[in-house]
């Protein structure tokens, strides 16, 4: 490793990390000002996120999070909002539900083809947005919240539209459900490595989904020609033009490859409840901009974020218990991060900025003397 | 009577180049002064000393007799110095009294803004200049003359008595010119003084009371419009100096390489940037493109490279029609570019070394491996530009833009020849690098020359093109205007070609064969 990389990583790490100890002790303020201890508080919420099943449930928040902080992600390396993750997972959701509750196939291909649904939903989704822009010069952001809505209506529609039959009362309110062979098995085996599991708290399998999503994320973005156009094209656009890449389709490809993971977000909602119902999940796309912003795009970064959302939602849940400090300091602790990761990522640019010039400054005093 | 601005041995560094080398500047009040120079003569960084955004390294500034230092344009605009910008700067949905007030709003009680008292003060500027605008029009309905106006009386209205007038005519149609200098009179007359810069020296003998012109960082004279001709002017500004061509045996092949032939590109207003451009590249072969800055080069090179679309005509590379096909063919047909701004279309200037060096190849060998970018290479073949090219860097892995500027051109440079392209685009391919590295490039595209490389060189070093080409042509508004021997040609005959004060008769001007043919 050379040393301008070993800086780079250090100085990558600096920001965020001390964005949460910012934010940790802004929020203890925050708490002694409302009259709350800020050390039981913590204290709480430590001890509850060290449990085998709230580590799981973690675990199972962090993975639609993640999934959704990738879509995000490969829209802003092409310097791409796409705002619309929240409306494309949902159709894509609502749309796998469907098909996979209508066809049943045998085994792993009925998984495979719920999964292919909601990723085709979630392109053409995010792909309206993508024509837009290349086409009409659209703005991504506009269309992608406008899409949002629309989705939001569709599915309204749709939702009673595809009531699975049969009395409410029996069959409930949602899709048709979809049988066990379309159902990715949990993955509980693994936390039962260290004890079993005492609440009904299952591991998603989605979690699969979610690593290969990371895996594949980082591969194409590093390690393929693809993925240096894509970085190109965000770094410098007309840069990227000279040396070759076609902008418009790298907009639109951008776009459908983010709606295409964008799909995916619903999954463990859907793996979990075996059908699509109203009062699905929702600001799952809207969490995983904050997310792949705290993670700085890094399929790694994206990781650390999605899981420290999960662990400030399990917070919340304990401090509602505890009745120790409002549940309300976790959305202060949130903001807190968001904004000060957002100063920090930038501060330390500038650092790093003005360190390699000095550095290249004295590499071009040291050779012409 | 004290002088409006006096700059006495101003000089300013950036690594590896030095932009001005003590320069000196008398603008006496009231007076139209033109500064002209080629580009990268050191005129806009002079300009951005005077107006505060640069400081300068050594030197004195004194305006009005007073001796200043600003660290920003506020205290210009204090000192009553006004810049209006080649880039307009306006807000196109506000109106012009909106614009021209931004920034410097009168305010009445409550804090809100005084419009009244905006309008009356808009009013006596006008009146005392004779500078007639709308102010409640809309500055998107303006023509680009009239947004020009709206940015002088912007400055006015902030009390400058000193206008710093950057390439003022570059945007501007003929007819707007004649407006423009009628306007710059009226504000002569005023009691105002204007700096202006320009290279078009039809213009400046046609305005300017006084023409500095500056070569190379450097003051070369001062001079009254009716002492001089615009081939005197010319020569100036290029050095009077013959340049000594170089003497390198002749490569230059009967194989065709690049064959353009009557091309024609439109701009936006349907008027021809190109104009049914013929040139002809054999391999080994280097064809100077001799212009000034504007003259429709830079569209011409796009139109090779593919960014920009061919209006008419056809290019053919090692004898396919590349007319239509996408940059990425073409490059990897062997297309190689040296953009003219690096920054722009040359670096992605945040990311490692090791990426820049594999951008504009990354879908060839040794970057690609199929679908798979190979990293590995990529920065084994940085690593190699580096020691060829000596690019001063600690390691590859710093991002582009802590390197000077000489060392990212080098890089470029290293780029683009490592990858042994069959046609090389060239656009100032040594613009702000130093002496030695300078000749380290040219040694490179002589090499690459004798291998069979096939080169358009764009340059306004005419140095450069004297001794690198084996052929020049001469662009002046989208035409090739000239075909001329660089073995024969001096610097101020090629000088009055580039500025239209001489033509060749047509026959040679159209067919814009080669050397050899």
């Amino acid at each position: 490793m050379t040393d301008s990389r070993g800086r780079r990583l250090l100085m990558a790490a600096a920001a965020p990390v001390g964005a949460v100890l910012f934010s940790v002790l802004a929020s203890a303020l925050i708490l002694m000002i409302a009259g709350s201890n800020p050390i039981t508080a913590y204290g709480d919420m430590l001890k509850h996120a060290s449990k085998l099943e709230v580590q799981v449930s973690m675990l199972n928040r962090a993975t639609p999070l993640y999934i959704s902080g990738v879509a995000a992600a490969i829209g802003f390396k092409m310097n791409l909002f796409n705002i619309g993750v929240e409306g494309q997972y949902r159709m894509a959701a609502i749309f796998a539900a469907y098909v996979g509750g209508a066809i049943a196939l045998p085994g792993i291909l009925h998984i495979l083809l719920i999964l292919m649904v909601a990723m085709i939903v979630g392109s053409v989704w995010a792909g309206i947005a993508g024509i837009l822009y290349t086409q009409r010069g659209v703005n991504e952001v506009i269309a992608t919240i406008m899409l949002n809505g629309i989705a939001l209506g569709l599915i309204a529609w749709l939702v009673r539209r595809w009531q699975a039959p049969g009395e409410i009362a029996v069959v409930g309110v949602g899709t048709e459900p979809i049988e066990s062979s379309g159902i990715i098995p949990d993955l509980n085996f693994l936390p039962e490595l260290i004890r079993d599991l005492r609440a009904t708290e299952e591991l998603t399998g989605v979690l699969l989904v979610a690593i290969v999503v990371g895996i594949v994320y980082h591969v194409l973005l590093n390690r393929t020609t693809f993925g240096f156009d894509l970085r190109a094209s965000g770094l410098n656009p007309l840069a990227a033009r000279a040396g070759g890449v076609p902008p418009k389709r790298m907009v639109l490809i951008a776009m459908l490859m983010s709606g295409a993971v964008g799909g995916l977000v619903g999954m463990a909602e859907i793996m979990d409840k075996g059908r699509y119902n109203p009062n699905f999940v929702g600001f799952l796309g809207f969490n995983g901009i904050a997310v792949a912003l705290l993670g700085r795009n890094h399929p790694g970064g994206i990781a650390i974020g999605a899981l420290l959302w999960a662990f400030l939602d399990a917070s919340s849940d304990i401090l509602q218990t505890t009745q120790t400090a409002p549940k309300e300091i976790v959305d202060i602790m949130r903001g807190v991060i968001l904004l000060t990761v957002v100063i920090g990522y930038e501060v330390v640019r500038r650092i790093r900025e003005r360190d390699e010039a000095a550095r290249a400054a004295a590499r071009l005093a040291e050779v012409s003397s | 009577m004290a002088l409006a601005i006096e700059l006495s041995g101003i000089t300013k560094r950036f690594p590896g180049v030095i932009a001005n080398d003590n320069v000196n500047l008398a603008v006496e009040k009231g007076e139209i002064h033109a500064i002209c120079g080629e580009n990268g003569a050191g005129k806009s960084t002079l300009m951005k000393i005077l107006y505060g955004m640069q400081p300068a390294d050594e030197g004195v500034m004194r305006v009005g007799g007073e001796e200043v230092a600003f660290s920003s344009p506020s205290e210009a605009i204090d000192a009553g110095i006004g810049m209006v910008h080649q880039h307009f700067m306006l807000a196109g949905h506000l109106t012009v009294l909106e614009n021209v007030i931004l920034g410097a709003e009168p305010v009445k009680s409550g804090d809100r803004i005084d419009f009244a008292e905006a309008k009356t003060h808009l009013a006596e500027v006008g009146e005392a200049y004779g500078l007639t605008i709308d102010p409640d029009d809309l500055v998107d309905s303006l023509e680009v003359g009239e947004r020009q106006r709206v940015e002088i009386i912007k400055v006015l209205y902030r009390g400058a008595q000193i206008l710093i007038l950057d390439e003022p005519t570059a945007v501007l149609v003929p007819h707007e010119v004649d407006e423009l200098f009628r306007n710059m009179r009226e504000l002569k007359a005023s009691g105002a003084t204007i700096l202006f810069i320009d290279h078009k020296l039809e213009e400046v003998l046609e305005i300017a009371d006084t023409i500095t012109v500056l070569r190379q960082g450097r003051t070369v004279t001062t001079v009254k419009p009716e002492d001089v001709s615009i081939g005197d002017l010319a020569e100036l500004m290029v050095g009077s100096e013959l340049p000594t061509p170089e003497t390198t045996e002749s490569t230059v092949t009967s194989d065709l390489a690049l064959e353009i032939d009557g091309l024609t590109i439109l701009d936006e207003d349907d008027r021809p940037s190109v104009d049914d451009v013929s040139i002809r590249i054999h391999r080994g072969e280097v064809v100077g493109v001799a212009g000034v800055e504007g003259n429709g080069q830079t569209e011409l090179v796009n139109a090779i490279l593919g960014t920009q679309h061919a209006t008419a005509g056809s290019i053919t590379l090692l004898g396919e029609d590349i007319t239509h096909s996408s940059v990425r063919h073409r490059r990897e047909s062997g297309v190689g570019y040296v953009p003219q701004d690096r920054h722009h279309e040359g670096l992605l200037l945040s990311a490692p070394l090791w990426e820049n060096a594999a951008l504009g190849h990354q879908t060839k060998a040794p970057f690609a491996n199929g679908p798979w970018f190979d990293r590995d290479a990529s920065r084994a073949r940085t690593e190699e530009i580096r020691e060829t090219f000596d690019v001063r860097t600690p390691d590859i892995d710093v991002a582009a833009h802590a390197l000077s500027g000489g060392n990212q051109q080098k890089l470029i440079i290293g780029r683009e020849m490592a990858a042994e392209p069959e046609v090389l685009l060239a656009a100032h391919p040594t613009r702000g690098i130093d002496v030695g590295a300078q000749a380290a490039v040219w040694d490179q595209i002589r090499q690459a020359r004798a291998a069979g490389m096939a080169t358009l060189l764009i340059s306004a070093d005419l140095d450069e093109l004297i001794g690198l080409s084996d052929t020049i042509v001469v662009m002046y508004k989208g035409q090739l205007v000239a075909t001329v021997d660089p073995a024969e040609i001096t610097p101020r005959d090629l000088g009055s070609y580039m500025t239209g004060a001489l033509q060749q008769d047509n026959e040679a001007g159209t067919s814009g064969e080669g050397a050899s043919s």
